[in-house]
C-alpha cells in the first residue's frame, strides 16, 4: 500500500499554500506608499526638516508622540527640545502644522502596512 | 544460569538519573542474566539461516562472516526501501523524550539505552552516516557513527531487551513505533547469523513439526488425552476432541504453549470444557499446531513461513472458518498480518457463531475470530450456565497482553467474560492496562531462563502493579489472555509478588461453566478445593450472570 | 558541550549578516539570494522527503490501537483511538496534529515507596503547544508584508495579538509565548537528566535559531537602538513574492540577521528532524484505521516463500500420527 493518491493531494495542498503570496501577487504594481510632503507649509520651508531627523522618524514617531502624550498628560511640561535644541510645543498642532495632509502622509504608511491606530480613540481626525 | 539477584539489591540498582557519560560513549557490557544464549547452527539450519554457526555472545569471537558490515548496510538499505515505517521513523524523531520513561525495560534497569528513543538511536546513528547527507558530512555532530564490532554488539544486546511491546508508540507524538525499530534491527541481525537460541529453536521446532515446543502428533495428542482425563475426575464427563478432522465447521488454533505445562494447560482444559459444552463442531489440528510465531521475532519472511500453515490447514481440511485461542503476539500477527502475508482466505466464509448465530463482522476478510470474542457474544445471549461463586476463592485482576492492546483494541471483552466468571474482580491503576499496559518483560521471544535477571526487571512494572492490587485489595489471581504471559508471569510473581498465581481467562471460564450432566464438583481445575458451600450465596447462576452482564458497563 | 557548537554556529550566522551588510554592502546577497536560495531549498527538499516517503510502501497494516476495537455490537468502540474507518482517523489525526494528543498524556514514571507511580505530566505538552501554536500565529501575522492590501483576518489576528494594549508598538501576547517555550524547551534539555540524556547537538542548532529569529524580532520591534523602517521592509518582501526583487537600503542591519537566520531554518527543515511536521501525516501508527480483519491490506512486495507443506510433515510422522488414531492423507 503506498496512498500516492493522498499524499500528492497533500503536497499540492502545502505547496499551493506556501507558494500562495507569489502567485497573488505576481505581475501586480507594487507601488510605494510614498507618503507625500507636497503641504504649503512644507513647500515654503527653505531647510524642510522635521522634529527629528527623517531616519528617527521613520522608525520611531510613533515612540516620539506616545513620549509627548505621557509627559503631558503627568504634567511635567509641554516643551520638547529636539537633538538639536531647538524648541516645539508638544501638542498634534504641531505635527499638522506641516503635515495638513493626513490621507497622503499618515495613512500612506499606515494603510500599506495594516497599521491600526490607537491615536484617534481620543484625539478627532484634523479636517484635511 | 547467572543468580537471581535479591529483591532489594535489584530495586536498590534501579536509578533513573542518566549516566555522565553520554550513551555513545559508553560501552555495552554484555552481562549475565541479561542476554540469552547464540542460536545454535543446527537449529538455523533447519529452516535455512544464512551465517549458520554456533557462537556464545559472551565470548569476545562472534565469528562474523567477513563482509558483514556490508551485508548489514545493504540490509538496512533494503528494508529503507520496504518499509515506510523505518524509514519515516528513522528521519522523524525529535528526541522530546516522551517515551523515555514509558519503556519498562527502562523502568527496570534505568539505563539509558532502554529509552526507546534511545534505542532507536542505536540504528539512526548508522542511518545518518551511510544514508543522509548530513551524517555523511558532519559526522558525529550530526549524531551519525560508523558501523563497527561496538555497535554491533551494542545492536544486539538492546534489541534483545526489547519487547515489542509498542508502549513508547502510545506516548509518541508521532506515533514512533520502536518495535518496527527493533523488527528490522532483529532481521538485520539475523543475517549475520546472530538470532538467539531461545527464538531460532521454537522457530526451527515450529517449521518441521507445526509448533514451539516441538510436540510430534502423538504427543498432541496423549497431552489432550491427559487434560480429557482430568476433566473427567473433574466433572465426570468424558470428553472426546478430534484432531486433523476433515469436515470440521470450525478449525481451532492456539498457541502451543497451552498444551504443556501449568499454568498453560488449565486454559486448554478450559477450552476443551467450553466446547463440549457447546457441542461445537470443531478440529484441532497437530500440523498447524501454534498460534504464536516465533518466527516474528527473527523475521517477517520467518514470521510468514510459519504463519502459513494456518490456511493451508485450513484449506485442507474444508473448515468453514478459524477460532483463535488466547494469545498476545498469535494475534497482532493474525489481526495484522495475517490476511496480508498469505490472504486472502476465500475459501473461508465469514466466522460465525453456531451457537448464537452472531455474525463477526469484523473478521470479514481474515475468517478467523478470537475466542474471547466468541465467549463474550455466548454470555451476551445467555448461552451458557455460569456459576461464578466457583470462583469465590480468587480476586481477580486483569493483564492486558500487550499485542491484543495495542495491537488490535481487545479491552471490554476479556473483562466482560471475566466479570460474568468471576465475582471479585479488582483493575490495577490506570496508567498500567488497557492501551497503557506493561509488558510481562518477556516477550518477543526473551522468556528464556538464562536471561532470568532482564526479565525480572522489565517485569517489574507489571509484578508492581499486581503488587498494588494484591496489597489493596487482597488479589491472588492475574488473569490473562497470553500463553507467554502465562508462562512468564509466574516467575515475575513468585519473585515480585509471591501469593498471586496466574491463569488463562477460559480457566476462569470453566471454574464458573456449569455442565450438562457434571457431577458436584470439589475442586477448581487446579485440584484447590472450592469455596465452602455455606459460604456461597444462594443466588442462580443464570441471575448472576445477568447481574456482572450488567456491571461490566460495555 | 553539546550545545557549544551549534550557539557558535548561530552566533557566526548573525555576525555573517552583520558583516556582509554593515561592512560589505551585500544587500542584495542578504535581502535576494540568500532567502531565494533558501525557499527553493526548503521547497524542493520538503517534496523530496515527502516522495520519498510516498515511494516507500506500506507493507503491513500496523495502527497502534488506544481504545477499545470495533467487534460485538453491543460493545461500544472508541472510534477515535482505535478508528475502524476514515472518519476515525482524520479525527485522530486532527487531534494528534493540531493538539498533540499523544503528548497530552505524557506520564512521569517515579518509584515511590514502594510502588511505581505514573503522575500525569503535561508540561512538555505545554510547551510544545506553546511553542508551535505561537510560531504558527507569528508567521500568519508576518503575511503582513506579503500582501499589498494586508487580509482581513492577518489584520484581525495582529489586533487580538496585540489586545493587551502596552506600549508603542504595541507588545504581542505571542512574541512573549514564543520565546518563553523555546526557553522552556532549551533549558529542559539542559536541565532533566533523562532529555539531557538523549539530547544530540542537532537538538540544539534550531533552537538556537529559533531564539535567534525570535530576538532578533523583538529587539527590531520593540528596542529603539534596533528598530527598523518597516515600510522598507515591505518593499524588499513584495519585491520578494511579486518575483521583482531589489535590494532596498537603509533598513537596519538587524533585519537581515533575522532574515539570514529564518533562510537557514527553512533550508535545514528538509534535512533535519524538523520533518516531523509533514511526516505525521504518514505515520502508519497513526493515520491508518483499525480495520485489518474488515478489508485485506496488500503488501506491494510480498512474496512467496518456502514453507514446511501439510505432504512433508505426514511424510514426517504418517506412522505416528496412525498409532495415535489422527487421520492421515495417505495410508
Amino acid at each position: 500500500m503506498y496512498n500516492g493518491g493522498k499524499i500528492i493531494t497533500g503536497l499540492v495542498i502545502f505547496l499551493a499554500l506556501v507558494t500562495f503570496p507569489i502567485y497573488y501577487s505576481v505581475g501586480k504594481s507594487n507601488p510605494h506608499p510614498n507618503p507625500s510632503l507636497d503641504t504649503p507649509v512644507i513647500n515654503k520651508m527653505p531647510v524642510k526638516h522635521c522634529v527629528e531627523s527623517r531616519e528617527f522618524m521613520r522608525a520611531d514617531h510613533m515612540k516620539l508622540l506616545r513620549g509627548w502624550m505621557k509627559t503631558v498628560l503627568s504634567g511635567k511640561s509641554c516643551v520638547y527640545v529636539s537633538s538639536t535644541g531647538e524648541k516645539y510645543d508638544m501638542a498634534w498642532d504641531t505635527c499638522w502644522n506641516c503635515h495638513s495632509n493626513k490621507k497622503e502622509f499618515c495613512d500612506r504608511c499606515h494603510n500599506y502596512m495594516a497599521v491600526s491606530l490607537p491615536c484617534w480613540k481620543c484625539h478627532s481626525e484634523p479636517n484635511t | 544460569m547467572a543468580k537471581e539477584p535479591k529483591k532489594e539489591d535489584l530495586l536498590q540498582s534501579i536509578s533513573y538519573k542518566a549516566p555522565k557519560t553520554f550513551w555513545m560513549d559508553t560501552p555495552t557490557q554484555i552481562k549475565p542474566g541479561m542476554f540469552c544464549w547464540g542460536a545454535k547452527a543446527k537449529s538455523m539450519n533447519v529452516v535455512g539461516m544464512p551465517n549458520a554457526r554456533d557462537w556464545n555472545p559472551a565470548e569476545e569471537d562472534w565469528k562474523l562472516p567477513e563482509n558483514w558490515q556490508e551485508i548489514l548496510i545493504e540490509g538496512l538499505r533494503e528494508r529503507l526501501d520496504k518499509y515506510r515505517s523505518l524509514r519515516l521513523f528513522l528521519d522523524i524523531c525529535v528526541r522530546c523524550g516522551a517515551c523515555a520513561d514509558k519503556c519498562h525495560f527502562y523502568i527496570g534497569t534505568g539505563d539509558p539505552k532502554n529509552m526507546p528513543v534511545v534505542r532507536g538511536e542505536l540504528m539512526r546513528s548508522v542511518y545518518r552516516k551511510y544514508f543522509t547527507t548530513g551524517g555523511k558530512m558532519f559526522g558525529k555532530l550530526a549524531g551519525a557513527r560508523e558501523m563497527d564490532l561496538q555497535v554491533l554488539k551494542e545492536w544486539w544486546t538492546y534489541f534483545f531487551q526489547c519487547t515489542e511491546c509498542r508502549r513508547c508508540s502510545v506516548f509518541c507524538p508521532y506515533g514512533i513505533d520502536h518495535a518496527e525499530i527493533t523488527i528490522a534491527g532483529r532481521e538485520l541481525l539475523n543475517l549475520l547469523g546472530l538470532n538467539i537460541e531461545w527464538i531460532q529453536g521454537p522457530v526451527s521446532n515450529c517449521f518441521m513439526k507445526g509448533n514451539h515446543l516441538g510436540l510430534e502428533p502423538q504427543t498432541i495428542v496423549s497431552n489432550i488425552e491427559f487434560m480429557v482425563d482430568d476433566i473427567e475426575t473433574l466433572t465426570g464427563i468424558r470428553i472426546n476432541p478430534t484432531f486433523n478432522r476433515k469436515g470440521a465447521e470450525i478449525l481451532f488454533v492456539t498457541p502451543s504453549g497451552d498444551l504443556f505445562g501449568d499454568p498453560g494447560v488449565y486454559t486448554c482444559m478450559g477450552y476443551l470444557m467450553l466446547f463440549h459444552e457447546l457441542g461445537l463442531d470443531y478440529t484441532w489440528s497437530t500440523y498447524a499446531s501454534e498460534g504464536g510465531n516465533f518466527g516474528f521475532f527473527t523475521s517477517n519472511e520467518m514470521a510468514k513461513r510459519l504463519n502459513a500453515k494456518i490456511y493451508a490447514e485450513a484449506k485442507r481440511l474444508g473448515v468453514k472458518w478459524i477460532l483463535g485461542g488466547e494469545c498476545g503476539h498469535m494475534w497482532r500477527l493474525v489481526h495484522q498480518y495475517m490476511n496480508t502475508w498469505n490472504g486472502p482466505a476465500d475459501f473461508l466464509e465469514v466466522p460465525k457463531s453456531p451457537i448464537t448465530g452472531t455474525v463477526f463482522d469484523n473478521a470479514r476478510a481474515t475468517k478467523m475470530t478470537h475466542i474471547i470474542e466468541f465467549t463474550a457474544d455466548l454470555m451476551k445471549h445467555g448461552k451458557l450456565k455460569l456459576d461464578p461463586s466457583r470462583n469465590d476463592h480468587l480476586k481477580v485482576t486483569f493483564h492486558d497482553s500487550c499485542n491484543t492492546s495495542r495491537g488490535m483494541g481487545l479491552l471490554e471483552e476479556p473483562r466482560y467474560v471475566l466479570k460474568n466468571v468471576c465475582r471479585n474482580f479488582h483493575e490495577m491503576p490506570r496508567e498500567t492496562i488497557r492501551e497503557q499496559t506493561f509488558c510481562c518483560g518477556s516477550g518477543s521471544g526473551l522468556n528464556a531462563g538464562e536471561d532470568m535477571e532482564l526479565r525480572l526487571r522489565g517485569g517489574l512494572p507489571r509484578a508492581n502493579a499486581v503488587k498494588y492490587v494484591h496489597d489493596k485489595h487482597g488479589v491472588n489471581m492475574l488473569a490473562n489472555i497470553c500463553a507467554i504471559d502465562r508462562a512468564t508471569l509466574t516467575a515475575s510473581m513468585n519473585y515480585w509478588v509471591p501469593g498471586v498465581a496466574v491463569a488463562g481467562t477460559h480457566e476462569l471460564v470453566a471454574n464458573a461453566l456449569v455442565m450438562k450432566g457434571e457431577k458436584k464438583r470439589e475442586t477448581d481445575l487446579r485440584g484447590e478445593p472450592l469455596p465452602l458451600p455455606e459460604e456461597q450465596t444462594n443466588v442462580s447462576a443464570r441471575a448472576v450472570t445477568e447481574k456482572a452482564g450488567g456491571e461490566a458497563n460495555v | 558541550m553539546k550545545a557549544l557548537l551549534p550557539f557558535l554556529a548561530v552566533v557566526f550566522l548573525v555576525l555573517l549578516a552583520v558583516v556582509g551588510v554593515k561592512a560589505a554592502g551585500l544587500y542584495f546577497v542578504f535581502g535576494v539570494a540568500v532567502p531565494y536560495a533558501a525557499a527553493a531549498v526548503f521547497l524542493l527538499g520538503f517534496v523530496y522527503r515527502v516522495v520519498k516517503w510516498g515511494k516507500t510502501p506500506v507493507p503491513f497494516h500496523i495502527p497502534t490501537t488506544c481504545g477499545q476495537q470495533k467487534s460485538l455490537p453491543w460493545i461500544k468502540p472508541n472510534g477515535i483511538e482505535n478508528p475502524s474507518g476514515t472518519g476515525g482517523v482524520v479525527a485522530r489525526m486532527l487531534l494528534e496534529v493540531f493538539l498533540f494528543r499523544s503528548l497530552f498524556k505524557n506520564r512521569k514514571t517515579k518509584m515511590k515507596g514502594e510502588y511505581l507511580s505514573y503522575s500525569w505530566a503535561p508540561w512538555l505538552w505545554l510547551g510544545g503547544m506553546a511553542f508551535h501554536w505561537s510560531f504558527l500565529l507569528i508567521v500568519v501575522r508576518h503575511l503582513r508584508f506579503f500582501f499589498q492590501s494586508v487580509p482581513a483576518p492577518v489584520q484581525g489576528l495582529e489586533h487580538l495579538d496585540s489586545i493587551l494594549n502596552w506600549g508603542v508598538p504595541a507588545l504581542y501576547i505571542t512574541d512573549v509565548i514564543f520565546l518563553a517555550a523555546v526557553t522552556f524547551l532549551f533549558l529542559r534539555r539542559v536541565t532533566l537528566s533523562q532529555v539531557k540524556a538523549i539530547t544530540l547537538p542537532a537538538d540544539f542548532f534550531p533552537l538556537f535559531l529559533l531564539l535567534g529569529i525570535g530576538c532578533s524580532g523583538v529587539l527590531m520591534r520593540y528596542l529603539k537602538f534596533f528598530r527598523v523602517d518597516v515600510v522598507g521592509v515591505k518593499e524588499l518582501v513584495m519585491g520578494l513574492v511579486s518575483l521583482h526583487p531589489a535590494a532596498v537600503s537603509g533598513i537596519g542591519t538587524i533585519f537581515y540577521v533575522h532574515l539570514l537566520l529564518i533562510s537557514t531554518l527553512f533550508a535545514y527543515f528538509p534535512w533535519s528532524k524538523l520533518v516531523h511536521a509533514p511526516g505525521v501525516f504518514l505515520s502508519p501508527t497513526r493515520n491508518l484505521s483499525n480495520n485489518s480483519r474488515v478489508v485485506r491490506h496488500v503488501n506491494p512486495w510480498n512474496y512467496p516463500v518456502k514453507v514446511h507443506t501439510y505432504e512433508e510433515y505426514e511424510n514426517d510422522f504418517r506412522e505416528k500420527m496412525k498409532m495415535a488414531g489422527v487421520p492421515v492423507e495417505r495410508e
